[in-house]
């Protein structure tokens, strides 16, 4: 390749260089001015340029953040993480066995549902918030952990990606060997499928908890106890009152700095998942 | 989105339709497995659905001196009839329209060219800048909406200064929010794009070279035209992304009254339905929401069929 490359540059080397170098601020420098920022006390923020430390007020603020309504923050984290990873790994494993068994199994209706599901696709969320909300209220369970939970497994595209790694990763061959062994269609699909289609499986995982994690309009409307709040939620609610009680700022800045941290972490350590992931459902 | 992959999803059909008659016998462990998505789609999806309509053809009204609490009452199309003459409403539909008149081009066309710049060879440190482009999509909505928030805020952030125009004020609101999506939303695709074009075959791209097209030439005529499949479901995404816009500007409106409370069509429906309490009116409203989004993804899709069939 690079042979005929060299040959043939179609943009010189630097200006490509220069493109990608503006993409790469453009996208990183909101995220550093996050990081300076949540160094600043509030009087900083006139004093200091936007890039700039401020007279590191770094662990006064994450100590004010925490002691803020008894420390509610910590709630809003481990409320995230439980929705988020509960429902990423539950969710998941649903979207797998469906995916499954519409690609490999054929009981009745199978070509119903997932016409159905392609049509949930396409369903916006707006649509579902009310009659939710007033669903919940029926059966009593609006401002509970099962109102947000439950309803954000639900994971339409997470089925046909799983249909389609089922398709690609699964041999007939194996499924049929598997039979003859004399092994039940549940076991060959929790023991020998589903370790099969594992890369985008986690694709699918890695999806959902990006997706649940991002879920801002039902967790808005269903839920009033900041108790049961997800974190941006709750991050959402301080920064309406910022205007009025500018001591919100630092605790906003700062609380936004600690719930994107271990997002990004994992997102780069998981890096090579997510392409192997993305690959596999459109290219080999 | 590339995940879709429509030029290979026939022969995996013919495929999955062996095994059936092998395993005919245990029809019904497939439907175990699939019932718990099932059950999920029935009851938070296809059941609120049904309701969104349901409510949409009703209203609630106070009966004669209002001493017996409202009343339900079947109005027909009544609340189609008023949500359509609302001012907001058309107000709502005309800032997300310039608002994916805006976003959808100048994101889809940043991630298209930056795929093709990782595509080509001459990159060094690939994976870093993708890397880098890539790790907005990491940070929540709401958070990434906040970030902006205060970057544009006049007391806080440096863009007022750095512009010189306000960043919050009437003329410049749309964009800014446009700005926000794009941030989020340029690296996804850029890696979306990117990894179709890992699948454009090495020899048509090597045969276009032999032939003496430039890389210009080749990116425009050869890859482009390959991964058009994977642009277009990018676009219906999207626009059905774009028409529910609600909560980059519910965050900018912490920070200024530009932004109103019924600014996109989402924010109209939540205004309704859980400000106003008028249910039928945001349920008719969210109800004509979901039609405009699906008939503008299907004429997409009908463009992309007819544009890859020519």
């Amino acid at each position: 390749m690079s042979v005929v490359d060299s040959k043939s540059r179609w943009v010189s080397v630097p200006a490509v260089h220069v493109i990608l170098v503006v993409a790469a601020l453009y996208s990183l420098l909101p995220l550093v001015w996050l990081v300076t920022s949540s160094t600043k006390s509030l009087g900083d923020f006139s004093t200091t340029g936007a890039f700039e430390f401020g007279d590191w007020n770094l662990w006064a603020n994450v100590k004010a953040l925490f002691a803020q309504e008894n420390g509610i923050f910590w709630q809003w984290l481990l409320n995230s993480v439980l929705y988020a990873g509960g429902g990423a790994v539950l969710g998941a494993l649903i979207c797998a066995a469906c995916g499954y068994a519409i690609a490999k199994t054929s009981f009745p209706g199978r070509k119903l549902l997932f016409a159905l599901t392609l049509t949930g696709v396409l369903v916006p969320t707006t649509v579902l918030a009310l009659p939710m909300y007033l669903l919940a209220s029926e059966l009593r369970v609006v401002d509970t952990f099962w109102a947000v939970f439950i309803p954000l497994l639900t994971n339409p595209f997470g089925v046909y990606l799983a249909r389609v790694y089922a398709d690609a990763s699964v041999p007939d061959e194996v499924l049929e060997a598997a039979r003859v062994d004399g092994a039940g269609q549940l076991r060959t699909f929790f023991t020998v499928a589903l370790p099969m289609m594992r890369p985008g499986v986690v694709t699918v995982l890695l999806f959902q908890f990006i997706g649940i994690w991002n879920n801002f309009f039902l967790p808005l409307v269903l839920l009033t106890d900041p108790k049961l709040f997800p974190v941006s939620l709750g991050l959402f609610q301080w920064s309406t009152r910022q205007n009025q009680f500018p001591q919100y700022t630092p605790l906003v800045i700062t609380g936004s700095l600690l719930a994107v941290l271990p997002l990004v972490v994992a997102f780069l350590v998981l890096n090579r998942q997510w392409r192997k992931g993305l690959a596999a459902g459109s290219v080999k | 989105m590339s995940v879709l992959a429509p030029e290979r999803t026939p022969v995996l059909e013919e495929r999955s339709a062996e095994p059936a008659v092998r395993t005919r016998r245990k029809d019904f462990a497939g439907l175990v497995l699939a019932i718990p998505f099932l059950v999920l789609l029935v009851g938070t999806v296809l059941v609120p659905v049904l309701y969104a309509l349901y409510l949409s053809l009703f209203t609630e009204r106070l009966s004669g001196l209002g001493f017996s609490g409202p009343e339900h009452v079947f109005v027909w199309l009544g609340n189609y009839v008023s949500v359509v003459a609302d001012k907001a409403f058309h107000a709502g539909l005309g800032n997300v329209a310039l608002f994916a008149l805006v976003h959808i081009p100048s994101m889809l066309i940043g991630a298209l060219v930056l795929a093709l710049l990782l595509d080509s060879a001459v990159v060094r440190l690939r994976r870093m800048w993708s890397l880098a482009v890539f790790v907005p999509y990491a940070v929540p909505v709401v958070i990434g909406g906040l970030i902006w928030a205060y970057l544009y805020s006049p007391t806080i952030g440096p863009i007022k200064n750095l512009l010189g125009i306000d960043p919050l004020s009437d003329t410049a609101v749309l964009p800014s929010i446009a700005n926000i999506a794009t941030w989020q939303w340029v690296g996804y695709n850029m890696i979306i794009f990117y990894t179709a074009l890992q699948a454009v075959p090495k020899e048509i791209v090597e045969a276009a070279r032999a032939d003496g097209a430039g890389g210009l030439r080749t990116a425009w005529s050869i890859k482009i035209p390959v991964i058009r499949p994977t642009i277009f479901v990018a676009v219906v995404f999207t626009v059905i992304g774009s028409l529910q816009l609600f909560t980059e500007p519910m965050v900018l409106r912490g920070f200024t009254g530009t932004v109103t409370s019924t600014w996109t069509p989402s924010m109209y429906v939540y205004e309704a339905a859980f400000v106003a309490g008028d249910n039928g009116r945001a349920a008719a409203a969210s109800v004509l929401l979901a039609v405009i989004c699906a008939v503008l993804s299907a004429v997409v899709m009908r463009f992309s069929t007819r544009r890859s069939s020519r």
